[in-house]
């Protein structure tokens, strides 16, 4: 546990010292030669990734990687997930570990810069709030002075911490701890009054952790932007370029009402955006080195975003989060995909 | 070995076979072979992060805030310093752990380590019990063991354990009333530390005043005495004092006074424990290897058990416990890493939260294993030193 994450570095850096760099093309190759893709998941964060009962990864950033294993190979399930905890992820994508990271990470410049990794575009916009348990009668985040913090280390979630009580004039005590089970266990035996991450990772702690939801509330304040989504390593834009595109396709797909279950009768629509999407409309798929039916294998696999967010964290599930600002750009929210075309 | 030069051969060959001179080409060889392999790591090392893009370079320790918050800081720290400076507060937040784990240690193994040899039955189960048990958990679960009974048992600090109306114990940690800064404070501190050379200077002139005339001063009294004394007088001396800030509940938490935080709690008491029952073993044998003619002779001169240990057992004991105990003091050090498992914010900690934020792997890891190397060394050297005063001097 402990040593896990300087294992992973010590490989990153051994890996570093004496492998050889990537060329393009490289990582499309030596996934397709392989015959699956490897996708670096959360630990287990129930909506997001999380193993069900019978083992199978289920959550919205693993329906990202099943669909662009079904882009790729036609095959959703062409996949083998490796569970990083938030300090191994970026040294597992560097290292050549896994082939993407889709596990509920904020892009920032400094990731984006000076990681050697790429993020290829947002699947979840999020911000960071704060959980307390309820006997404490807290209500807005402004009453926290003095509190003592509970948070994950390596996350950006600690740094806002530090900024946003700075910039409020009020102190914290921080409680960092390296592993995630233990962070929430320190918070749920009472050594912190206040957990914080992202909100939907709050949603999740509360519904799935927490002994019981309701003796905890999440504040309504939200004191970060949190876009949070897949990342490649750099040197290989063709595979970039995919990942990129199945989650445009993805959100395109809601726009035009295209779904896993229609997918099959919308190839006979006369709208030309969606003969594209679907490729009736033949071109897009070769220009990403894919067949012409890549986003439609990716729609049938796992529904069009609106459907992955509706099974994996909206209402009726016990995360129970609105859209919000994940609605599309028609809906009020800020979800929009550039054109396919 | 004698120089085989063989008849019909050249001079020059004979160096072929000169062992000396064999000997400083290996090791030629050796180093450069070293340097080399080296060199083509870092070379490679640099080459590679610069294709795939990642950032190098220790730059970002003076020229980059770090962001981060840091609970306890045995200097002032905050989140717009350096990242140097948090590698500094993560650094003295060890050594303070490691030093006074190492003090602790030290008297608890003793006392056991003399115990599992008492005539008291009772007694020497209790100790052997305790060492092995203690001994046969890995330490990372004892740590947690202390660190969830801390959080877990200890209340809130609204319904927190109260002493003299001014101590708090809670799962926010040991709260204690705490002098307010006064010069007098600190010129109590300086004469404590001045009391040291003191005590040894006494000590000799007690030592030497035995020798002459036979006379045995309670050299044990009057050291504290120097040292009480030269403490209070610093106290008086910098005008007396007397300002005391009491910790009280304020919200979430105690504000004022001093705190000793759960999480320092926990990992101190986890590595003074684990590591007084190696200690304790280590005293055993050391006493032990102690022929048991010197406690007879020492009888029959009519010392009692007390004096016995204390001049004729531990002085010899000690030659045999001071190598074995220095990997003790160093495991003691190096295991103190392991607090990154219970959030105390140690070297590996900082460390550790640095790289994943700067996401410069190799600088981190490498500017750690360096400083422990450097603190680890400084221990050895000290206890080398240590046990070259103590060595049996044949006279
Ligand atoms: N979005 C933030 C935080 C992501 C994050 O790692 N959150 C934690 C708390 S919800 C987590 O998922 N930890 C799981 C783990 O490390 O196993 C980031 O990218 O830094």
């Amino acid at each position: 546990m402990k040593h896990s994450k300087l294992i992973a570095a010590a490989l990153a850096a051994v890996g570093a010292m004496s492998g050889s760099t990537a060329f393009a093309g490289a990582d499309l190759d030596a996934i397709k030669a392989r015959g699956n893709l490897i996708c670096g998941v959360n630990t287990g964060l129930a909506g997001f990734s999380i193993p069900d009962s019978q083992g199978e990864w289920t959550g919205l950033d693993v329906d990202v990687c099943r669909a662009v294993a079904a882009a790729i190979f036609g095959d959703a399930n062409a996949v083998s997930f490796v569970p990083l905890s938030a300090q191994q992820r970026f040294t597992a994508l560097q290292s050549g570990e896994v082939d993407i990271l889709s596990r509920n990470t904020t892009w920032t410049l400094t990731r984006d810069v000076s990681l050697g990794i790429v993020f290829t575009g947002v699947t979840y916009y999020d911000g960071q709030g704060f959980m307390v348990p309820a006997e404490l009668g807290v209500s807005s985040a402004r009453e926290l002075d003095g509190a003592t913090v509970c948070v994950q280390s390596g996350t950006t979630t600690e740094l806002n911490l530090a900024d946003w009580f700075r910039g409020q004039g009020m102190t914290f005590e921080p409680v960092v701890i390296e592993s995630f089970d233990e962070s929430k266990t320190a918070f749920f035996n009472g050594r912190c009054d206040v957990y914080t991450t992202d909100a939907s990772g709050l949603a999740s702690i509360r519904a799935i952790d927490a002994p019981n939801p309701d003796d905890y509330v999440i504040l309504p304040e939200l004191i970060s932007k949190e876009p949070l989504g897949p990342a490649v390593r750099q040197g290989d834009p063709q595979f970039f370029n995919i990942v990129k595109w199945v989650v445009f396709a993805l959100i395109e797909a809601e726009e035009y009402g295209v779904t896993s279950q229609n997918v099959d009768e919308m190839k006979g629509s006369d709208n030309p955006n969606i003969q594209r999407l679907l490729g009736t409309a033949p071109g897009m798929g070769e220009l990403l080195g894919l067949p012409d039916d890549w986003a439609a294998r990716a729609i049938a696999a796992v529904g069009n975003y609106g459907e992955i967010f509706d099974r994996n964290v909206g209402p009726g599930t016990p995360l129970n989060l609105q859209r919000g600002l994940n609605a599309l750009w028609k809906d009020g929210g800020i979800m929009y995909a550039p054109p396919i075309r | 070995m004698t120089d085989v030069t063989r008849p019909g051969r050249p001079a020059a060959g004979s160096l072929l076979y000169n062992r000396t001179a064999r000997a400083i080409v290996y090791q030629v060889v050796l180093i450069a072979t070293v340097i080399a392999v080296g060199w083509w790591l870092v070379d490679n090392t640099l080459t590679n992060l610069r294709q795939q893009d990642i950032a190098t370079g220790f730059g970002f320790l003076t020229n980059r805030q770090a962001g981060f918050a840091i609970s306890e800081s045995v200097i002032p720290y905050n989140e717009t310093d350096t990242y140097l400076r948090a590698f500094i507060v993560g650094l003295l937040n060890t050594i303070k752990v490691a030093l006074l784990g190492i003090v602790l240690a030290t008297l608890l193994g003793t006392v056991i380590g003399i115990a599992r040899l008492s005539p008291n039955w009772l007694l020497r189960k209790l100790s052997t019990a305790y060492i092995e048990t203690i001994r046969n958990i890995p330490v990372l679960l004892q740590l947690i063991f202390w660190y969830t009974i801390l959080t877990e048992t200890l209340p809130r600090p609204q319904q927190a354990l109260q002493a003299f109306d001014s101590v708090f114990l809670s799962n926010r940690g040991l709260f204690l009333p705490a002098p307010v800064d006064a010069l007098g404070w600190w010129l109590a501190l300086l004469g404590l530390l001045l009391s040291i050379p003191a005590v040894i200077w006494f000590r000799r002139v007690a030592r030497a005043h035995q020798d002459r005339t036979g006379e045995a001063w309670p050299t044990g009294l009057i050291s504290v005495g120097i040292v009480v004394g030269l403490g209070v007088l610093g106290w008086l001396a910098g005008g007396a004092p007397a300002a005391f800030t009491s910790p009280e509940l304020q919200g979430f938490n105690f504000r004022g006074g001093a705190r000793v935080s759960p999480e320092f709690l926990a990992l101190l008491i986890g590595l003074t424990l684990y590591t007084a029952a190696f200690i304790a073993e280590i005293v055993r044998s050391g006493i032990l290897a102690v022929s048991h003619g010197q406690t007879e002779a020492a009888m029959a001169l009519g010392f009692g058990r007390g004096l016995t240990l204390r001049l004729i057992i531990l002085p010899q004991a000690l030659r045999v416990i001071v190598p074995p105990m220095t990997s003790q003091y160093l495991n003691l050090t190096k295991n103190s890493s392991l607090a990154i498992a219970i959030g105390y914010p140690d070297l590996v900690s900082t460390m550790n939260t640095s790289l994943n934020q700067t996401g410069q792997a190799i600088e981190c890891i490498a500017i750690a294993m360096s400083v422990y190397l450097a603190v680890s060394l400084g221990i050895s050297l000290f206890m080398n030193w240590y046990n070259a005063r103590i060595a049996l001097r044949e006279r």
